[in-house]
């Protein structure tokens, strides 16, 4: 193959994993103190366009950032507060906030730009080059969030199985009881995993309208929210292994992109299926045996 | 001595069960007031062009009929597989597989020569099994394998519109307009109430519903689907194959969601479109959800969604709201429902300590 479509093609792939990793790690955490947040669709969305609407209107990419995140971080109270404090079903409640939460963000955005007729743009984050790399230069000239969102991944190991709030959510995932009995505050940890998760997911989204296209429309989710949730079972719940899954869907989607370059005999919108029947078949293979948090989808009531 | 109050876990008085549905569309209009007041409009004026007004002309009461026939066949489908534990998230692709079914079937060239009820008969079958083929990845997957069908049908969800985007743009551009849209069909469904929208699907929606629960509730194959999505294990520990369960529950859920897809081509649009459906298959869940996963509560739960969204574009067209808002209003009363239900497994009561 050719040594620039190549590095082309690997660029890609991190450009594409991004999002898609950011918003799988914070459900990895979400999902290691035992709940599964399926608002992450609706996450996303919301941090793709508060994120796109706070910068438009601020003139500041950083504060839509924050923006954005801190209305994730909202979202993932609210799925605590369902699923924790009132222990609802954890399935029904998390497509309910994935509703919630992207009618609000549409709402909101078709009210702040009724008037225009051509969808608004603004200059995204600008792309950074790693100095001194040689040949390989062309595939880390990256926008910083990917970066920050691979190196979250060793720092996400570490914080899970190396300090002591990783331990409370390990063991409010997997025996809540036992760390209740070891004075552990269940509900108050599932929160704050649920809270940074939304933050991470919402950065995610805030990725896609900031950086990767400048602009936000409806659609720009586009079912990414589920490859995250997919990647954190074929990952079996650990950021090293939720990365390389990450990385695989990205890679998928950018060789599908660069074949509809070249123009194969194929619509290509089947082309664009590919990445999601790929994720599908690696699921299947590795998902098998997946070792799920054993408290996953339980809600924690102390017996009296 | 003192006297305090305690939650007890017992059922609540009937009078506050039956009270439930309004106390949540109550709640949800607080909720979404808010909302409105930010547009700039009234919410009292919102509320009742969204709930009211369509049910007191003939011409909007019957168009809700018309939004509630997709929506009571997918919230039956997902109310099936709910309850028998398997959580088909797929509806929506299942749908558009029924629809490409439809279409198909119904441009045929045989379908101008056959008799017209031989053609919708073969387009409600073709549908069916579409929808049952579409689901059969997911919950072979899952009945062999143990892979969550959550992920996998939300994905194929993603994949089924690419693929009906694919199909349509290949082979089926309008060689005029060159818009991605199949062929008009040979065959409709019949029109129930003159002068309306109202079709077939409607009575296929009402006979799946009596079916369903006929099947559900009164024969040893619904006692076992029940028992499997009561417990898994209890259920295997009753020698019921808790794998072919499984895979029943979802095949005949897929088949019910194709139908809904049936009744868009064959009743409303006549052809196959890339957008027939605006999320019928996820509001499924939520009319699952509202109406107890019982298939009489499914029925008045879709009529009441179906409402909202004909009241809600009504709201957006004659008060300049983002239609969105019935979105949001769907999800508020999807889960305060949920959250008050809670309220009916206690009783307060006054207790002496």
């Amino acid at each position: 193959m050719d040594q620039t479509l190549l590095l082309g093609l690997l660029a890609a792939t991190l450009r594409i994993a991004t999002p898609i990793l950011l918003a799988g790690l914070g459900e990895t955490l979400a999902e290691r103190a035992g709940v599964l947040n399926l608002g992450i669709e609706g996450i996303m969305l919301v941090g793709a366009i508060v994120g796109f609407s706070v910068a438009y209107s601020s003139g500041s990419l950083w504060l839509g950032l924050l923006a954005a995140m801190l209305a994730g971080l909202l979202a993932g109270l609210l799925m605590g507060w369902l699923a924790v404090t009132l222990g609802l079903n954890q399935h029904v409640s998390g497509l309910g906030v994935t509703l919630l939460t992207s009618g609000l963000a549409l709402f909101a955005f078709r009210l702040q730009f009724k008037g225009t007729a051509t969808p608004p743009t603004l200059e995204p984050f600008p792309q950074l080059r790693l100095p001194g790399l040689g040949v390989i230069a062309p595939i880390f000239e990256q926008y910083w969030l990917t970066y920050f969102a691979f190196l979250l991944v060793p720092l996400m190991g570490w914080v899970l199985s190396r300090t002591t709030f990783g331990l409370w959510i390990r063991a409010v995932g997997e025996n809540p009881q036992a760390a209740d009995t070891a004075g552990v505050n269940v509900a108050r940890v599932r929160y704050t995993a649920l809270a940074l998760g939304g933050a991470l997911m919402a950065m995610g989204g805030a990725f896609l309208s900031l950086a990767q296209l400048g602009m936000a429309t409806f659609g720009i989710v586009a079912g990414r929210g589920w490859v995250a949730i997919a990647i954190v079972i074929f990952g079996n719940w650990q950021p090293g292994k939720v990365m390389l899954g990450a990385a695989l869907f990205g890679f998928v989607e950018a060789l599908q992109l660069r074949l509809r370059a070249i123009g194969l005999p194929v619509p290509y919108q089947l082309l664009l299926a590919l990445p999601y029947l790929v994720t599908i078949v690696a699921l299947a293979l590795a998902g098998r045996n997946a070792a799920y948090p054993a408290a996953l989808l339980k809600p924690y009531k102390r017996e009296d | 001595m003192r006297i305090g109050w305690r939650f007890e876990k017992a059922p609540a008085p009937w009078w506050l069960r039956a009270l439930l549905p309004l106390l949540a569309v109550a709640i949800t209009f607080l909720l979404t007031a808010a909302l409105l007041v930010v547009a700039r409009a009234n919410p009292w004026a919102a509320f009742y062009t969204m709930l009211i007004e369509p049910l007191t002309a003939p011409v909007s009461a019957l168009e809700v009929l018309v939004k509630a026939t997709p929506l009571l066949l997918t919230g039956l489908a997902v109310a099936f597989a709910f309850q028998s534990g398997y959580y088909n998230i797929g509806a929506e692709g299942q749908l558009y597989a029924g629809a490409l079914a439809a279409a198909w079937i119904g441009q045929l060239p045989i379908a101008h020569t056959l008799p017209a009820p031989l053609v919708i008969g073969l387009m409600l079958g073709g549908g069916f099994l579409a929808g049952m083929l579409w689901a059969f990845i997911p919950a072979i997957l899952r009945a062999r394998w143990g892979v969550d069908e959550v992920v996998t049908t939300l994905l194929l969800n993603t994949v089924m519109l690419y693929l009906i985007n694919g199909i349509l743009n290949a082979f089926w551009l309008d060689p005029v307009t060159h818009w991605p849209q199949s062929p008009r069909i040979a065959v409709d469904y019949p029109i129930l109430v003159p002068g309306s929208r109202v079709h077939l699907g409607w009575l296929v929606g009402l006979t799946v519903m009596v079916a369903g629960w006929w099947i559900v509730r009164r024969t040893p194959l619904g006692l076992r689907l029940r028992a499997v999505g009561l417990s898994q294990d209890a259920a295997r520990f009753m020698g019921v194959n808790v794998a072919r369960m499984t895979l029943i529950a979802a095949l005949v859920s897929g088949g019910i969601a194709g139908l809904a897809g049936v009744g868009e081509v064959a009743g409303i649009h006549h052809r196959l479109l890339e957008d027939i459906s605006p999320g019928y298959g996820y509001s499924g869940i939520v009319i699952a959800t509202l109406g107890a996963l019982n298939p009489f509560g499914v029925g008045v739960a879709a009529c009441f969604i179906a409402l909202i969204d004909v009241g809600g574009q009504s709201v957006s067209r004659q008060l300049g709201i983002p239609s969105f808002l019935a979105d949001v209003v769907q999800a508020t009363i999807l889960l305060t429902t949920l959250a008050l239900l809670l309220l009916t497994q206690y009783r307060v009561k006054r207790v002496r300590r």
